[in-house]
């Protein structure tokens, strides 16, 4: 039997009592020094239900739209060989490399509107920056790599005889696609898309900057904990981020459901 | 047999728009961020920019930085190491559930990494009274940074060693133990040598979010200039000034560490692809 069983999980286990369970276990507790009552009051005030709503409803709108955007990234990345494929490839991690508050005050730049892109949506009417649709566009840069990286192993193992098959019974093209590939790909998409809706519910540095952050408008979900604070909530803060971790929770409970689900029907 | 000829002549047009097109929304999205860091520091001019950058508070916000990861990457990589051996050398109860709070920050908002550090830590926290008894500083200081930094980045050397020890398996070790070497003698001359890049791999990651990271620090930070500012705090400070020239002058520091996590993390990958956990082989 190998040593060091009882000296590694005592590390193991002070690192984690300290570093992770005591913490959280004040974010669980604390709420309840206002009560229930107080607890749903601070949770229902319509700018903290209003930044909620705006927080979880985008991160859902901007992982429907990496779907496409990562189906198209890992395809061609995995499937096509063309000049300046594996620096492309590196480059999709980005988002995770670039620190957010630097992706933060860029995209702001960019979408403001005096921006190079900012000014060109102003000119058809369009605001970016500092409005519901800059959130988006930065809710969308950090959750794309998120899908391409669950797509991508996928895509590689994927049996070309499988497609080759199809093809010989004259499939065309597009069915292949739709009827071969997708319901294959749609465990490791779901996956994907809400490895991207869990990081976007909870950004703050890539969004505190675009968002412009009027109350009731564009305020996100983590911003409203910061304010919180500032004013020396500590309870209140700590219900909306307690609020926070468990419609992630149950969100995550519901999309494992459906990739369960998809796995069992692209394995028939 | 038309409908394969068909499709096959039409392939590579298709490839070339779909190629065209990844590269267009990398551009777009990713790649035109990046430049603009780099083209707004430099607006103003070199000069301009290297005024921000030589800037006392710039600097004081890079050794900060730099002091913060510096306490940050040793205690995650020392607790990967452990975690990890446990984890894939032995069996035990509740397995599961360790690793499930091992991975638990991940899925965590950054904000709430810094708010759980003020519950405790802050002037109306658990522990808030008796620290100011006792004249011990932790939230608006740099424990509190260096507390909200370990808590953002503690998965990430243990994720790159477990999945990789548990492929590589016991027996170099058990091995060596039989020919009467030490548990730490087997430690230092099979387990490390076999786990050093996916280690480093780890610890680069581990750095790379320690340094950049925003939204837990800037919780606890209280943003005392040249004091608790990070570097990306003071990117925030200068930019809620009005300064963008030294905002993106500092965001570019930034930037260029990114890029050269970026750069080593896919040499790893390339070089030592059959070291690394199964998921960093491309």
């Amino acid at each position: 039997m190998l040593p060091g069983f009882g000296l590694s999980l005592g590390i193991t286990l002070f690192c984690l009592g300290v570093i992770v369970v005591l913490p959280l276990t004040a974010l669980a507790v604390r709420p309840w020094e206002l009560g229930l009552d107080g607890v749903w009051r601070a949770l229902s005030a319509p700018r903290v239900a209003a930044a909620l709503r705006l927080s979880f409803g985008l991160s859902a709108l901007a992982a429907l739209l990496n779907a496409p955007l990562g189906l198209l990234l890992a395809w061609t990345l995995t499937r096509y060989r063309f000049p300046g494929r594996r620096i492309l490839d590196a480059l999709v991690d980005l988002p995770f490399a670039l620190p957010t508050a630097v992706a933060g005050i860029a995209l702001t730049a960019i979408y403001a509107p005096n921006g190079p892109l900012g000014s060109l949506l102003m000119r058809v009417g369009i605001k970016a920056a500092y409005s519901p649709l800059g959130i988006f566009i930065a809710l969308v840069f950090i959750g794309l790599p998120f899908v391409v990286r669950s797509l991508q192993p996928v895509l590689q193992d994927l049996d070309a005889e499988v497609e080759e098959a199809a093809q010989t019974l004259g499939a065309s093209a597009l069915q292949r696609a739709v009827r071969v590939i997708l319901p294959a790909l749609a465990p490791a998409l779901v996956s994907g898309l809400s490895l991207a809706f869990a990081r976007a519910v909870g950004e703050y540095g890539s969004v505190v900057f675009i968002a412009g952050n009027l109350p009731m408008k564009t305020e996100i979900a983590p911003l409203i904990i910061v304010i919180k604070l500032e004013q020396y909530d500590y309870a209140g803060a700590a219900a909306v981020g307690l609020a926070m971790v468990a419609i992630a929770f149950g969100s995550l409970i519901l999309i494992n459901a459906l990739q369960l689900f998809l796995a069992g029907r692209g394995r028939r | 047999m038309r409908t394969t000829h068909l499709a096959q002549s039409r392939l590579p047009v298709l490839a070339v728009l779909l190629v065209l097109a990844s590269v267009a929304v990398m551009t777009l999205l990713v790649l035109l961020p990046l430049f603009t860091v780099f083209h707004d520091a430099l607006s103003k001019g070199v000069g301009k920019y290297l005024a921000s950058i030589r800037d006392p508070d710039a600097i004081s916000a890079v050794k900060l930085t730099l002091l913060v990861a510096a306490i940050a990457v040793p205690i995650n990589a020392a607790f990967g190491v452990a975690a990890a051996w446990c984890v894939a050398r032995f069996e035990f109860r509740g397995k599961n559930a360790l690793l499930t709070l091992i991975d638990l920050p991940f899925s965590m908002s950054p904000v709430v990494s810094g708010l759980v550090w003020v519950l405790l830590f802050g002037a109306q926290g658990w522990f808030g009274e008796w620290l100011i008894d006792h004249g011990i500083k932790v939230i608006f200081a740099t424990t509190g940074l260096v507390l909200a930094t370990v808590l953002v980045t503690f998965p990430f050397v243990a994720r790159e060693l477990i999945p990789l020890m548990q492929d590589q398996g016991s027996d170099e070790e058990v091995a060596a133990l039989t020919l009467g070497a030490g548990g730490f003698t087997t430690f230092f001359r099979i387990t490390l040598p076999n786990i050093r890049w996916a280690l480093l791999y780890g610890v680069l990651l581990c750095n790379a979010r320690a340094m950049g990271e925003f939204g837990a620090v800037s919780v606890v930070s209280g943003h005392i200039r040249g004091l608790t500012t990070t570097l990306p705090l003071h990117v925030e400070v200068l930019y809620n000034d009005y300064d963008f020239v030294g905002a993106f002058a500092a965001a570019s520091l930034l930037a260029s560490l990114g890029l050269v996590t970026l750069v080593l993390k896919t040499a790893l990958e390339w070089r030592h692809a059959g070291e690394l956990s199964a998921a960093r082989r491309h």
